[in-house]
């Protein structure tokens, strides 16, 4: 890559895009329960996701990159979250933020999907009923950092035979 | 009109399709015949309680009969709620709807029916409002327990994730 | 079983009134927003019937967030119960608590001290401010302005400080228990609620200040959506929904509880029930809330917090340390519970969309037999079709932003 005074510097394309993928991680709108109304707080004033590029809430799937699933799941949504899910585009991600969409928290009876990550690949698993804004701001950094390691495969499927 | 009013007017009206129960706290409460509920709701709704304001089922298994469905009235003007409790009998759990009387019935019954199965005849649409359509068993039944049949769902769904997975590539571990 | 579209929703929604996707006549088109949807708040599905862009028709789908919440609970102790409970309506968590709370009390027989009572209002009210505030935030977001929200989450962020600081939780507190409170308010609870109502009548008139004369606002919610007061009735609307049509009915004043009738405090009343008076309703209802803080705060009295019955409430800390009396009360409180008389009860309070009521049955054991809640959202989400019937697609998203539906209580 040539700079415009003569520097130069060498990468490989593969970190390049990893750079690039995690620099603006767009998050889609998908508000599921009481996580939601904390979820909203990660745009408000206080904590601002701005500051990390992910401040650009899609309402449409076409459009994001990151699935955080905030709040419980119940049976009647699998179908929709599994569709939601397939219309984004790759690379993409998920965070199952609280302890309902990690594990079922304390709903474990006949309407909730014991955790997201039985109908989805879950990336980073937040704690909390329901975890503070910093507690997701922190799940973010913690993706960012997974994706520039290249650990985070973001939902890309059957690259090999 | 004063509840010891309201129920000598209901009992002289319905005879014994109605009986007043205990009262322990504020809201009277009566024991209806399913057959006479769409009556008895007609005739409050004549005397002011103008507002449905639920319509809950409850479940006394192994009691017989083992279902209930209890109505609570609302009266804004004077400021009076009543409750009547319905209970159909087991072999054949069909209550009268009151979705003609009251919009407000149609939803409610529809969950009452989706989550106890009692069925309310004369209702609209009476189908599934919480559960998905494809739904067996009434959730809140108490012989119903409480996981569910969660366990084969989630066997179907554990068959499907790896859909969604990643495969590892050549030489990852 | 049913046809399924991609979504594996039912092709046919079997609604014997004949909604089918593909067999819409002539001009009439069907489509369904929802239930992920940016204008639905939530998981709501509506089914709409189009001509051109008027709405000839909505049938609203639910239960994409049902929880079994009222099943659970039959499965906790009575006290364990309000854990779940705070989960229905999360935008009010303490309105729910409250509302369980005083019915299991009525069937105990009890009556909780004075500061508690006083706490448990002012909390309720500063809830019912921050509720109100998310609805109003995510509405003005509906309508097209980012501002508005921002303003209303800052303003927000300072109750929960408040709730965080009193209970350890930003939400979902479970903070009034059976008997009194989880806790006492720490030495600078006054200190802090006082700020912040000194502050809030300056920054609700901000809030005024670039919504009253905003005329996309206003255009976007005068005449849309009205509904009567007959029809409201009918369809069971209660709180605010239900004022904007002009009708006096307040749970706080028809039946009082927790000593609300010692407040002096106004109900708001609109008078055409269209989208706009329910925004000046919940508007005017942000100021007597802040009224009845203010009072509360006022005559907040010193005391005991909870009762002195160790059968119900846990024994202080370091008595559990040194008494052996106190120990075993502690340890049957948390392995069994306690038990409750037999009986039914129907409590109801005013939460900030209504009218919530709890018909609690008890069977006379440590576990309730039913918690059936009279949820206010539910009755008001199936009022939304009568709503927008005639009106024009655009105006469905007004509706029912200003409807305030929480799919946590709807569904439960």
């Amino acid at each position: 890559m040539e700079m415009t005074n003569g520097q130069f510097f060498v990468t490989t394309i593969d970190k390049f895009v990893r750079w690039a993928q995690k620099s603006s991680i767009w998050p889609l709108t998908f508000g599921l329960a009481c996580c939601a109304i904390e979820m909203m707080n990660l745009v408000g004033p206080r904590y601002d996701a701005a500051r990390f590029g992910s401040e650009v809430m899609r309402a449409s799937p076409r459009q994001a990159d990151l699935m955080i699933v905030s709040g419980r799941l119940s049976l009647k949504m699998v179908p929709v979250i599994q569709q939601v899910y397939q219309q984004m585009p790759e690379p993409k991600w998920v965070i199952a933020m609280g302890a309902c969409a990690s594990s079922g928290g304390i709903f474990d009876n006949y309407a909730i999907v014991q955790g997201v990550d039985r109908v989805l690949p879950v990336d980073v698993y937040v704690p909390g009923c329901p975890p503070t804004p910093d507690a997701v701001l922190h799940a973010i950094m913690k993706l960012k950092e997974s994706i520039a390691q290249g650990r985070a495969k973001g939902g890309v499927m059957a690259r090999e035979a | 009109m004063k509840p010891e009013a309201l129920t000598e007017a209901l009992v002289e009206k319905f005879g014994d399709q109605v009986a007043p129960l205990e009262t322990p706290f504020e809201i009277p409460q009566y024991r209806v015949e399913p057959r006479a509920l769409v009556d008895v709701a007609t005739y409050l709704k004549e005397v002011g309680f103008e507002m449905l304001l639920d319509v809950g089922g409850v479940d006394y298994y192994p009691r017989s009969p083992r279902f209930e469905v209890v109505y609570h009235f609302l009266d804004m003007k004077n400021r009076r709620r009543v409750r009547l409790r319905c209970s159909p009998p087991d072999e054949r759990p069909e209550v009268p709807s009151l979705a003609a009387i009251w919009p407000a019935a149609d939803p409610a019954e529809r969950e009452v029916y989706d989550l106890f199965g009692v069925v309310f005849t004369g209702h609209p649409n009476l189908t599934r409002i919480l559960m998905p359509y494809d739904w067996e068993g009434h959730p809140l039944r108490k012989d119903y327990p409480l996981r569910g049949p969660r366990e084969k769902l989630e066997a179907r769904f554990a068959a499907e994730k790896n859909r969604f997975h990643a495969p590892k590539l050549a030489g990852e571990r | 079983m049913a046809k399924l579209d991609p979504a594996g929703l039912p092709l046919e929604h079997p609604d014997p009134r004949g909604y089918r996707v593909e067999a819409a006549e002539g001009d009439r088109m069907i489509i369904s927003v929802g239930p992920h949807h940016p204008s639905t708040h939530g998981v709501l599905r509506l089914i709409l019937e189009l001509e051109g862009e008027r709405v000839v028709n909505c049938v609203p789908e639910i239960g994409f967030l049902h929880t079994g919440i009222e099943k659970t609970a039959e499965n906790l102790t009575w006290q364990q119960a309000i854990t779940v409970i705070d989960r229905m309506d999360y935008l009010s968590p303490l309105s729910n608590n409250l509302a369980y709370v005083l019915a299991v009390e009525k069937l105990l027989g009890i009556e909780v001290p004075e500061r508690a009572r006083y706490i448990r209002v002012l909390m309720v009210e500063l809830q019912r401010i921050a509720s109100h505030l998310v609805w109003l935030g995510t509405t003005v977001l509906d309508m097209g302005m980012m501002s508005g929200f921002f303003y209303a989450f800052d303003i927000r962020e300072a109750i929960l400080d408040i709730f965080e600081e009193v209970t350890g939780a930003r939400m979902n507190p479970s903070y009034i228990r059976i008997g009194g409170l989880a806790n006492d308010v720490p030495d600078n609870f006054v200190q802090m609620v006082q700020e912040f109502l000194d502050r809030f009548p300056k920054r609700l008139d901000e809030l005024h200040a670039i919504l009253d004369e905003n005329p996309i606002f206003l255009d976007r919610l005068k005449g849309i959506g009205a509904i009567s007061k007959d029809k409201a009735i009918a369809y069971g609307l209660t709180g605010p929904n239900l004022r904007a049509c002009g009708i006096d009915y307040d749970v706080r004043k028809a039946f009082p509880y927790c000593g609300y009738e010692e407040f002096d405090f106004k109900v708001p009343l609109g008078t055409n029930g269209d989208c706009y008076d329910r925004y000046l309703v919940r508007m005017q209802e942000l100021r007597e809330s802040h009224k009845i803080c203010v009072q509360a705060l006022q005559r907040l009295p010193e005391g005991p917090w909870q009762i002195d019955d160790r059968k119900i409430v846990r024994p202080p800390k370091h008595e559990v340390r040194e008494n052996m009396e106190a120990l075993i009360h502690h340890f049957k409180l948390v392995s069994y519970g306690f038990d409750v008389p037999e009986g039914e009860v129907y409590v109801s309070i005013e939460s900030p969309r209504g009218e919530i009521g709890y018909y609690v049955v008890s069977n006379g054991k440590n576990k309730p037999w039913r918690v059936r809640t009279r949820p206010p959202a539910f009755y008001n989400v199936f009022a939304i079709p009568e709503m927008v019937r005639g009106e024009l697609v655009a105006d469905l998203v007004a509706v029912v932003a200003t409807v305030d539906p929480v799919f946590g209580e709807v569904d439960r």
